[in-house]
């Protein structure tokens, strides 16, 4: 790492977030004076462009990439027309220990003053908790979901290699053509569709003002530096900016700059879920870094310090903070920009290339929270890659995450994606499939699949507050058998996920309305051609997704009642239910019982596996083909982020033994403890799985660096992960386990039961060492993790 | 498959310091030797024990109710001499504060167990490791095992200590891919004091067995103060360097980790107070055995 290079991380680091109300009274200025001179698209066109015109512009000393969201680094903007925060939601921001954001006077007098009187009642959330039904409240205030669409905009977003071939100025000649084949006479659409194709060219123009006001900074700055070098570098900042995004890039540089413009095009006009990634970034600078090396006008060295200044560009974008539940579910600073490295090129050949590995050492040395990157692995992807992958997971950062390229690609084609497009896809946000560059792939939030068990017990009601918040499916004295009981469960699910969608729909229908996204739409294929919007069907291909989670929970609670109420008949099915509803209070053996002699998920143990394929089977059934407004779109993704730890709170206890509030198992991983065969047990059961009808699964595996060291280490690594995709697996984590965890393990070791010690020849349960020797593997792993 | 079962005190899987690949191991109960450093020192008695963890203990009483033979009492105290080590206690113990070491398990279980396992031995080159304790004291049941795996295409390795009947350890040549040999000491007085046994035969079969044109791998533990001694790490050398059929030997680094079982099985523990060995201590030992024109790498 340089000297500037250095710097720039130092102040990333450093610099706490603060919430900067610029963006949103800027917005509030806009929609007051012209609110109902214009068509939806065109206003939300016209506001982006105020944005860029008017924003403040940042360019730091040291920088090569340039521009930020707000007016300085990690200073973020906030989008009162989805949410406007209240003064009391800033007061909080302002005030809180975890992941607090300064918010200043000035601009609490600004909120109180002129956004909030203009927001209230108009934004998105209010409108949309203004219709929900009494069903639906009950259901979200319980627990039972979440729902994305109420308070940031819908969507995960990652690019193909549009932008690469194409600048602003091209892209408004394709607009221009698309308006002037409009048949006014035979399609009734026509009008709404010229307005959307202007909202798009006017956001085409507002980026390039953005861009434009960029380089004159430069030029300025440059006019008044007394250090030649750095002139020279603003002048060449000034001159690609001037470039980019007008044009398409000619070289390394102009090819970073111009994603970095469009991304922030994207995050500035809304703030999706998940934010914006660039989708296969090495192979999109692949054939820049070789044209430019071969000119001798770049070296490794400058292409490595030009990729860390964008890493820390992504580093400086904080998340909008959320409010509410949002804010509980999902607690993160940053949004998720999750860069895909090798996989396939889209004629079917291995992706990856120099630039991979180029990042795979910025991702190493920088350490930062975001960008993440993560490694697709096709069977033609060479072992090298992914050893070097293992050796940056090795050094404790949890990433590069792992995804099976060829499984991906199959997911995507199971809905209809070409085979072309599906090479060109790959994940974004976690873990999520898309088809990068020509997909609008919305996420509508997370589904607690053991509350909905929880409730089914409860004949409907919710243990937690006693209140009925589902069906009636029977009182559980009276299931005679396991099935019966199963298929209670089943149609209570159908209750709960058809009241989710029936408001799914209704809040994606009001972002088509009211907030669509003009500039995002001239990224994603086939919009400009269908003359619609994002939101609207524009792209090429269009999903929605709910979020299961809990799987390993859930299965291990099936799988408990499954056995010792019904196949050995020693426990009655009420005195369990009894047992969940007042915590396990004074019921430890009974506990004890459920939790360590019960089959459970992830020990390749068929017994419970086969009620983990069920409940796959039954979320797929009661998900996949459900119609949204664009037609059958509905697919189910596994997997969790930070939600289990909400839902975890939501749920009473639960029969595998679970603690009320205690987390819910994280995506499609075991619960934790319940694993008790190692890895290979781990990825057999997840193995059993049908993946393929999924839009991705999470697998969390935590490791002591001592298993990953040497070269057996790695093999070991490689191996597993090659077998568990062979098994048809989408995905897998590795997680190092720090200093931190091995001491949440000496606190609760029922719950850390399958974290393995090794040392040559010698295995054990880190639970099951003494004080004394699990304090030294806790130094060695503190050091091993430095 | 053969009628035959075999005590067997656990079975690991992602084992990957026992031979090539990922392994999966299987740990036979029984050992002639009892080695200070055992790592594994519940396996040494040949027969089931019972190992009860008081502090997990919820005293529900639960085992008192279980145990057939009437050994464990209102106070949950086992009396050793009614336990018959069937492990029924352990089975039905809700806070697993009772464990039995060593069970009797049939070929067709193991096997099917170790086929589970067998996708990750195709992909990584790795296969089965029988273990223990000292597997080959469980002749027959060892070459069942080792027959069956050859049946189905599995590598095979077998960690033996070497203090076992020759044509026996003979016997299971044609079935095994590798043998990791474990070399502790060549002073046989020394040998004798920390292990309990001469390393006369040990020496010998490992000879024999290389003249069988078996594949093998020594072993050894670098214990400071014990055998790290450049005497002894020459007189080693000198010796393996005339095996035939040797492809290399292992340093395994002393760790104190297993200090903890013997205090968790109630046995006594040599080396309290004993170090790893440094890392110039490591590669120094490994440069001498190397002069001696065997090639030494360091772990397993």
């Amino acid at each position: 790492m340089n000297e500037r290079i250095e710097s720039l991380r130092k102040e990333s680091f450093e610099t706490h977030p603060s919430f900067s109300a610029e963006r949103a009274v800027l917005e509030t200025e806009f929609y007051e004076e012209n609110y109902g001179k214009y068509s939806t698209p065109l206003m939300r066109g016209l506001n982006f462009k105020y944005i860029c015109q008017k924003k403040s512009i940042y360019i730091g000393p040291n920088e090569l990439i340039v521009g930020e969201r707000g007016p300085a680094p990690k200073a973020v903007s906030s989008f009162p027309e989805l949410t406007c925060h209240s003064l009391q939601d800033l007061e909080i921001l302002n005030s809180r220990q975890m992941q607090s954001y300064d918010v200043s006077e000035n601009d609490m007098t600004l909120y109180s003053n002129f956004v909030i009187p203009y927001w209230r009642g108009r934004s998105m959330r209010d409108r949309a908790f203004a219709r929900t039904p009494q069903k639906w409240l009950d259901m979200y205030e319980a627990g039972l979901f979440t729902e994305f669409g109420e308070q940031r905009a819908l969507g995960h977003t990652a690019l193909d290699g549009l932008i690469y071939e194409k600048g602003m100025l091209d892209i408004k000649q394709d607009i221009a053509n698309a308006r002037k084949s409009l048949d006014f006479l035979n399609d009734p659409e026509a009008t709404a569709k010229d307005d959307e194709l202007q909202g798009m060219d006017i956001s085409c123009d507002a980026i390039m003002i953005l861009a434009q006001r960029h380089a004159e900074l430069a030029e300025k700055m440059a006019a008044e530096t007394d250090d030649p070098s750095r002139r020279t570098e603003l002048l060449k900042i000034a001159e690609v900016c001037l470039q980019v995004p007008a044009h398409a890039p000619r070289n390394f540089w102009e090819a970073i700059q111009m994603y970095w413009f469009v991304h922030l095009g994207t995050i500035i006009e809304l703030n999706g879920w998940d934010a914006m990634s660039p989708g296969h970034l090495d192979q999109h600078l692949f054939p820049f870094y070789i044209k430019d090396v071969e000119e001798g006008a770049l070296d490794r060295e400058k292409a490595k310090e030009l990729i860390s200044c964008f890493w820390i560009k992504v580093n400086n974008t904080p998340a909008p903070p959320k409010v509410g539940v949002t804010a509980a579910e999902s607690g993160t600073y940053n949004d998720f920009t999750n860069i895909n490295l090798a996989g396939l090129k889209s004629d079917g050949s291995d992706g990856s290339n120099e630039v991979t590995y180029i990042i795979l050492e910025v991702v190493d040395e920088l350490r930062l929270l975001q960008p993440q990157c993560n490694i697709q692995v096709s069977a033609r992807t060479p072992d090298g890659v992914l050893k070097a992958a293992g050796r940056v997971i090795r050094n404790g950062m949890g990433y590069p995450s792992i995804f099976n390229a060829d499984m991906v690609i199959a997911e995507q084609m199971r809905v209809g994606k070409t085979v072309e497009d599906a090479r060109q896809g790959g994940t974004s946000g976690c873990i999520e499939t898309g088809c990068a560059g020509k997909e609008a792939y919305l996420l509508h939030g997370y589904l607690n699949t053991p509350k909905v068990l929880e409730i089914t017990l409860n004949n409907g009601v919710d243990p937690m507050t006693g209140k009925m918040i589902g069906l009636e499916t029977g009182n559980p004295d009276g299931f005679k058998t396991f099935d019966d009981l199963y298929s209670a469960f089943e149609r209570q699910l159908e209750y709960v996920v058809d009241t989710k969608i029936e408001v799914d729909n209704y809040l994606r229908s009001r972002y088509a309305e009211f907030f669509p996204a003009t500039f995002l739409s001239v990224l994603i294929r086939d919009c400009v051609k269908n003359g619609r919007d994002y939101y609207n069907g524009g792209p090429r291909y269009n999903s929605d997704y709910i979020q299961c989670t809990g799987i390993g929970t859930i299965t291990d609670s099936l799988s408990a009642i499954k056995k010792h109420v019904f196949d050995e008949k020693t426990v009655p099915i009420t005195r369990l239910i009894e047992a969940c509803n007042k915590n396990w209070e004074d019921c430890e053996a009974l506990r004890l019982t459920m939790w360590n002699k019960t089959p459970f998920y992830g020990n390749d143990d068929d017994y419970a596996d086969s009620i983990m394929q069920r409940v796959y089977g039954s979320l797929f059934d009661v998900i996949d083909g459900k119609p949204s407004i664009l037609g059958p779109n509905y697919h189910l993704n596994m997997l969790s982020t930070t939600c289990h730890n909400y839902f975890g709170k939501m749920t009473a206890a639960t029969p595998n033994g679970r603690f009320k509030g205690m987390p819910i198992s994280d995506g499609t991983s075991p619960s934790h403890g319940a694993d008790r065969n190692g890895p290979t047990a781990v990825v057999k059961s997840l193995g059993k799985m049908d993946q393929v009808k999924s839009g991705g699964t999470l697998l969390n595996q935590r490791f002591l660096p001592s298993v990953l060291a040497g070269e057996s280490g790695i093999d070991g690594m490689v191996n597993l992960v090659r077998t568990y995709f062979k098994l048809g697996g989408h995905h897998i984590q590795f997680n190092v386990v720090d200093e931190e965890t091995l001491r949440e393990a000496q606190r609760n070791p029922q719950e850390h039961r399958g974290l393995l010690v090794r040392v040559a020849g010698y295995s054990d349960y880190f639970v099951d060492l003494d004080n004394y020797h699990q304090e030294e593997i806790i130094s060695r792993t503190a050091q091993e993790t430095l | 498959m053969p009628k035959v079962t075999g005590t067997v005190f656990d079975i690991k899987r992602y084992a990957l310091h026992d031979g090539p690949g990922i392994r999966a191991s299987v740990h036979l109960k029984g050992c002639p030797l009892s080695c200070w450093w055992c790592h594994n020192p519940e396996s040494q008695d040949s027969q089931p024990q019972l190992l009860f963890r008081k502090e997990r203990c919820i005293g529900c009483g639960i085992c008192v109710m279980s145990c057939p033979n009437g050994a464990i009492s209102r106070a949950i105290e086992t009396d050793s001499h009614l336990c018959l080590g069937t492990g029924a206690c352990a089975d039905t113990c809700p806070s697993e504060a009772r464990e039995i070491c060593g069970r009797d398990m049939s070929v067709a279980y193991v096997m099917g167990e170790l086929l589970k396992e067998r996708i990750f031995f195709e992909q990584s080159g790795g296969g089965v490791t029988l273990s223990g304790g000292e597997p080959l004291l469980q002749h027959e049941f060892a070459m069942a095992l080792l027959v069956e795996c050859k049946k189905n295409n599995i590598h095979t390795a077998v960690d033996t200590c070497g203090f076992v009947n020759s044509a026996g350890m003979l016997e299971t040549v044609p079935y095994t891919d590798l043998y990791l040999y474990d070399i502790k000491h060549m002073d046989s007085e020394r040998h004798r004091l920390y292990t309990g046994a001469d390393n006369d035969v040990i020496l010998s079969n490992l000879v024999k067995l290389g003249e069988s044109g078996a594949s093998i791998n020594a072993r050894m533990p670098l214990i400071p103060g014990i055998n790290a001694d450049e005497e002894n790490l020459r007189a080693t050398g000198a010796f393996l360097a005339r095996v035939r059929g040797l492809t290399r030997l292992s340093l395994l680094p002393f760790h104190s980790v297993a200090q903890d079982k013997h205090d968790r099985w109630n046995m006594e523990y040599h080396l309290r107070g004993v170090f790893s060995p440094t890392e110039n201590l490591l590669t120094s030992s490994a440069r001498i055995i190397e002069s001696c024109g065997v090639s030494t790498v360091i772990g397993g």
